[in-house]
């Protein structure tokens, strides 16, 4: 892997962001959002029930938790999409840039998008709801790392679906987290679903996050089980997503797909 | 100008062609687009790929440039098989064409410092100067390239193939969208360009005083074959015709001629 390529592809989207308070703005704004109104949700809720529960790290941390690793998934997919829009992919994929290095520079630039959108949602939970990490404790880090993972493979494996079924495919990605959402146990516990869907439920490292950080806020403690099965899942995860990539630019190869993009078909 | 090579020459310089294209062919389904097509651009030359529109030109030089894979044939740049090693080489070739402009959203500077970095260029200031002076782009290094002109915006592209200055230099209509005078001034450029850097270049126009000004020798492709190569100045003697232009109108009406016959057979 070549660093400065690597690079090439993070520089082009801070210069994007640089230039573009349209690209900037969504970077926390929706986020933001999201912890407002759900943060108020959190505490009606408390108001409501009249029990230990901690609603505020249980709820608005899954919250801030999944939100942040929908835009890790969104960061991959939107660096993907500037090639897109720009029609870019024949100047950007005859150049030495490899297929992993491509991926990795898209990887980088979502790390630091969603880590300026993560700095928001801390700030806001924190300072609104009173959202404290040290609810979770310094073990909660690796969890961060797994959705982390899981958001990069999401979004890998969306750019391969649009790169295979071209731009219009746009509209199949967006929804994707919200698809996932239901069976990742984001906000109840597993035991919640039924028999059928826990097996799916399963297969999603997220929901060993967010099991995992439920027991925490319980003061179950910290679950290594957990954490290893979804770091496992994660990386399987990522490495497939890679698989799918990497077979679909080569099927955009063979078939002159990379040359006639906009037209979405090579017939 | 480079004089013209002799037969001798380019045995002589066979092992150290900048380009080798070895029975190239590409098949979309039933569809056989370029069939067997094998040429050799040696080091300071400057060849014209010439045909009418659906030759097989782009398809040819998309397969160059890595970004459509051959059904069968090698390509070699320098010495290294692009289909075996293809981002090291795609490190020493580079491209302009007037299809792919450079992303309209970030600046000359901004556009010319990336790519700089996806080839792998060392000392990018000097060379920055050298391509801005050569394409009097100095006044534009801040303008994003969606504002300017088109012929402005072909000279920013023709820039950033320069910037690498790569072994061998893929130009598709270069001054398609260019004023007589700013044609020339290009022309002059990359001619001293292909001399200084021994740099070999593939240079597809359909301007055929263009072509007889600027190449030094001359590949007549029609459907997908290349049906006639040699010295543009004196080849149009040596097939009875007065002009380049002649002589590629009807080497392109026997091509035509001739397909149609065979299709009559068939039927």
């Amino acid at each position: 892997m070549n660093p400065a390529r690597i690079a090439a592809i993070l520089l082009r989207q801070l210069y994007l962001y640089r230039g573009s308070p349209a690209r900037v703005v969504p970077l926390f704004a929706w986020v933001t959002v999201d912890m407002v109104l759900w943060g108020f949700m959190t505490r009606f809720l408390g108001s409501l029930a009249h029990t230990a529960y901690r609603f505020v790290p249980a709820l608005l941390g899954a919250v801030l938790f999944w939100d942040f690793m929908t835009r890790v998934m969104q960061g991959v997919t939107t660096g993907f999409f500037e090639d897109v829009w720009s029609r870019n992919f024949l100047n950007i994929f005859s150049t030495p840039i490899t297929v992993l290095e491509y991926i990795a520079g898209l990887l980088l630039s979502s790390l630091v998008t969603s880590l300026v959108g993560l700095g928001a949602m801390i700030a806001v939970a924190g300072v609104a709801f009173g959202l404290s990490f040290a609810a979770y404790g310094m073990t909660a880090l690796p969890f961060v790392l797994v959705l982390l993972l899981s958001g990069m493979a999401m979004g890998v494996t969306a750019i391969a679906i649009v790169l295979r079924f071209g731009p219009a495919a746009e509209w199949f990605i967006w929804p994707i987290p919200a698809l996932l959402s239901p069976f990742a146990c984001v906000y109840y516990p597993l035991s919640t679903l039924p028999a059928h869907l826990q097996g799916l439920a399963r297969l999603l490292p997220p929901t060993y996050v967010f099991e995992g950080l439920r027991a925490m806020v319980a003061g179950h403690g910290f679950q290594a089980s957990l954490l290893v099965t979804a770091l496992l899942l994660a990386f399987a995860y990522i490495l497939l997503a890679y698989a799918i990539f990497a077979r679909v630019f080569r099927h955009a190869l063979q078939s002159g797909l990379i040359t006639r993009y906009s037209a979405e078909t090579v017939s | 100008m480079p004089a013209p090579q002799s037969l001798a020459s380019q045995t002589i310089l066979a092992n150290a062609a900048a380009l080798r294209v070895e029975n190239l062919r590409k098949q979309y389904g039933r569809l056989e687009a370029v069939k067997g097509v094998s040429f050799q651009v040696f080091p300071g030359e400057i060849v014209g790929l010439l045909g009418v529109n659906g030759a097989g030109k782009t398809t040819t030089i998309s397969m160059l440039l890595g970004v459509l894979e051959p059904t069968a044939g090698s390509i070699e740049v320098g010495s290294v098989n692009l289909l075996r090693h293809r981002s090291q080489a795609l490190a020493g070739s580079n491209f302009a064409a007037v299809y792919a402009p450079l992303p309209g959203n970030l600046t000359v500077y901004q556009n010319l410092r990336v790519f700089a970095l996806l080839y792998g260029v060392p000392d990018f200031p000097a060379r920055l100067q050298a391509v801005l002076d050569a394409f009097d782009l100095h006044r534009f290094r801040d303008a994003k390239c969606g504002v300017l002109s088109s012929g402005e915006q072909t000279r920013v592209g023709l820039a950033k193939a320069l910037l690498s200055r790569p072994r061998v230099l893929l130009l598709d209509e270069p001054t398609a969208s260019i004023d007589p005078a700013s044609a020339r001034a290009i022309r002059t450029t990359i001619r001293h360009f292909a001399a200084q850097a021994q740099t070999g270049v593939l240079w597809t126009s359909h301007n055929m005083y263009e072509v007889e000004e600027v190449c030094t020798r001359v590949l007549f492709l029609s459907r997908g074959e290349i049906v006639l190569e040699g010295d543009p100045r004196k080849l149009p003697r040596e097939h009875g015709k007065s002009t380049l232009e002649d002589l590629f109108i009807h080497v392109t009406r026997q091509a035509t001629d001739g397909e149609q016959r065979l299709e009559a057979r068939s039927s």
